[in-house]
């Protein structure tokens, strides 16, 4: 789960991180209020939406009267912002963090992950920060710097000095870093985040080390021991289709294409996806319909999948172990009379209770189209599909 | 021959009197597997299907020689119930549960290492189907049935995967010596390295089928092991050549997040390092066959 810069820089400044002052405004006026509340004689006016990339998209400006604070932020809020980062939709700007503009001398990259080789926690510097790491890895790898943290002690004082050194930190800067360091380790090990992320970390004019920006997943796993974190969730940056469907036990991404897929497992949903990009056609999504899955959360999927205008066929897949194919067929005829459908839905089934699963959609009366396997059920949905498109 | 579990191996099940864990020890002793018995605190000296019920896993242990723990654990709860089963003297836990904090994987992974060698648990899942060994024990959540005993080993990470996989063999007469489900999470029990090298040991498996999917370095580190190590031919499938980069599928560790983490890289790595790979989902089956009677002719 992700949250917002302000939010992430309001937590690791709790933990000890500096960040420049600053304040949230969520109209034009408060944007333009909060700039003379802050003082001083120019602002970084920032969108807040769950993405990088908001500069280059027109997200940030540095303003210098409380005038241009105001207009800067009335041209954004409500905006969809596209960034290199998010679909051609965007996300919607809600929210405007307005902060002290910082006298910048050098940008630092910072990051922290889980690394999944060693199976810890892995912290990624670089003295070349500002731009994306990705970038980074590509256009300057030498200097990217990793470090692992032990668990069992956490992140040693030597450890941060080695790093800060590294970077060519010097004098007061190796503690300053080094108290960086610690507060976003611990950050991210108390809250169970899955990223800390501070880009730029910057040297100012003085020499100081502040964090300019900053960026914080968390583990949804962990969201039940984390009530303070799930509170945080803002819905208007999810994809309302993906929030939906996942309220209802059901993990769905939407896609380009216009096969709609129901599946079991993300294994083989993801397996079905390829098998039709093999047979010539296009997943409109990946959908997971989980565990147990009863009737009632099957046509739950169907709604999900229809909610999207693009899907013309739909492919109905169904390995079942912890599932049932009865329940499953009931679901899809259920969804067939509801729903009203017109559209071809390719169906196939196998594993627990497959008898009665085929037998409900074969007596069923409805033009459904029967699949022995997932090859054979990939075809009939591409040549179904192409018959509409046709 | 098999590995992890046999006939003769004592099973419990942590959290049997839960619905879906009651459900899921019913359907394994109705298939001949051997549960002596289930852990749930508060319940012990109380009877389930037959079998008594425990407080701990160490009760469990002394009173019946159980070797390995089924774990159907809620999430807030499953580190914790790993840990004593480890603490116990279990020696194979799988761990069924989806939803486990990646931290106390972490924790869990580090408390394992405790333990010397000779008396260290191994863990598989969490978030997997389980293991099958045909015909004569499974503990997890797989469909028994679509499975035929016979001299091919099984390891991959998703659940639904391996059963296509079993049954596009079963149609084709090739039967599973074990079947495997590492799980999808970013943290894991056990690498499909760890089960490589228990199959390659196995006298009762001829080659492995391996099922792998976007994100994460294990199916790197396996193809490193197979190139280096291994004389037993692996077939494989990746899943996830449509997924877009980013985005998380379903499972918490389909993420591709990294350079090599794609379906694509994966399947340059592990053709490089000899792997005969699937070129569909639906082609497991076959490529298998085509393997087998390759290794004949020569």
């Amino acid at each position: 789960m992700d949250i917002h810069e302000y939010q992430a820089k309001e937590i690791l400044s709790r933990f000890g991180v500096p960040v420049p002052r600053g304040g949230l405004a969520y109209s034009p006026e408060q944007a333009g209020y909060r700039a003379r509340e802050l003082g001083g004689s120019a602002w970084v006016v920032k969108a807040q939406i769950h993405s990088g990339g908001r500069g280059a998209a027109g997200g940030v400006k540095l303003c210098r009267t409380d005038e241009e604070v105001r207009d800067f932020a009335a041209t954004l809020f409500g905006r969809q912002l596209v960034t290199k980062q998010t679909d051609a939709n965007g996300k919607g700007v809600y929210r405007i963090w307005v902060e002290g503009a910082s006298d910048i001398a050098q940008e630092l990259y910072l990051g922290f992950v889980l690394d999944r080789k060693s199976e810890r926690i892995m912290i990624v510097a670089s003295a070349h920060g500002g731009m994306e790491i990705e970038d980074l890895a590509v256009s300057d790898p030498a200097s990217l710097r990793r470090m692992v943290v032990d668990p069992a002690v956490g992140l040693a004082e030597y450890q941060a000095r080695e790093l800060a050194f590294a970077l060519g930190l010097r004098g007061g800067q190796i503690a300053q870093m080094v108290t960086i360091l610690r507060a976003c380790y611990r950050a991210y090990r108390d809250l169970d985040a899955t990223m800390v992320e501070i880009n730029p970390l910057v040297i100012t004019g003085k020499g100081d080390l502040v964090a300019l920006d900053a960026k914080m997943s968390f583990d949804t796993n962990a969201l039940f021991r984390r009530p303070e974190i799930a509170e945080l969730r803002d819905r208007s940056q999810e994809d309302p289709r993906e929030s939906a469907a996942g309220d209802h036990g059901l993990s769905y991404v939407g896609l380009d294409g216009d096969i709609g897929c129901i599946i079991n497992g993300a294994g083989l949903a993801m397996a079905s996806m390829d098998m039709i990009k093999l047979a010539g056609g296009e997943p409109a999504n990946f959908l997971d319909i989980g565990g147990g899955a009863s009737p009632e959360r099957v046509v739950r999927a169907f709604r999900t999948v229809l909610a999207d205008r693009n899907v013309l066929v739909i492919l109905v897949n169904i390995f079942a172990g912890i599932n049932r194919c009865d329940w499953v067929a009931e679901g899809v005829v259920q969804a067939y009379r509801e729903l009203g459908l017109t559209l071809p839905v390719v169906v196939r089934l196998a594993g627990t209770n497959v008898e009665e699963g085929r037998r409900i959609v074969d007596t069923s009366g409805l033009p459904l189209i029967s699949a022995d396997t997932l090859a054979d059920a990939a075809a009939k949905a591409v040549a179904a599909r192409n018959r509409i498109a046709a | 021959m098999t590995i992890l579990i046999d006939e003769n191996t004592p099973i419990i099940v942590q959290g049997m009197s839960g619905r879906i864990g009651q459900f899921h020890a019913a359907d394994m002793i109705r298939h001949g597997t051997r549960v002596v018995g289930g852990v749930t605190p508060g319940k012990g000296g109380e009877t389930l299907l037959d079998r008594p019920l425990f407080n701990t896993v160490r009760e469990a242990v002394e009173a019946t020689g159980a070797e390995a723990s089924l774990v159907f654990v809620p999430p807030p709860f499953a580190a914790d119930a790993i840990m004593e089963a480890a603490d116990a003297g279990i020696r194979t836990a799988v761990c069924v549960t989806d939803g486990i904090p990646a931290q106390d994987m972490m924790r869990i992974k580090r408390f394992l290492k405790r333990y010397p060698a000779e008396r260290k648990m191994r863990l598989i899942g969490p978030n997997c189907a389980g293991v099958i060994s045909p015909g004569k024990s499974f503990m997890g959540i797989m469909p028994p049935h679509i499975y035929m005993p016979g001299r091919i080993g099984i390891v991959g990470r998703s659940g639904t995967l391996g059963y296509e996989a079993a049954a596009q063999m079963n149609d084709l007469g090739i039967g599973v010596s074990t079947s495997v489900g590492i799980g999808g999470d970013p943290i894991n029990g056990s690498s499909f390295r760890d089960i490589l090298e228990l199959f390659e040991a196995d006298p009762g498996t001829d080659a492995v089928m391996m099922i792998g999917e976007i994100g994460g370095p294990q199916e790197a580190e396996a193809a490193e092991y197979v190139r280096t190590r291994m004389k037993k031919p692996v077939v494989a499938y990746i899943a996830g050549l449509s997924a877009p980069k980013g985005r998380k599928m379903g499972h918490a560790g389909a993420i591709i997040s990294a350079f090599g983490e794609s379906a694509q890289e994966k399947v340059e790595i592990l053709s490089a390092a000899g792997i005969t790979i699937s070129p569909t989902p639906s082609a497991m089956g076959e490529t298998m066959a085509r393997v087998l009677a390759g290794r004949v002719a020569a």
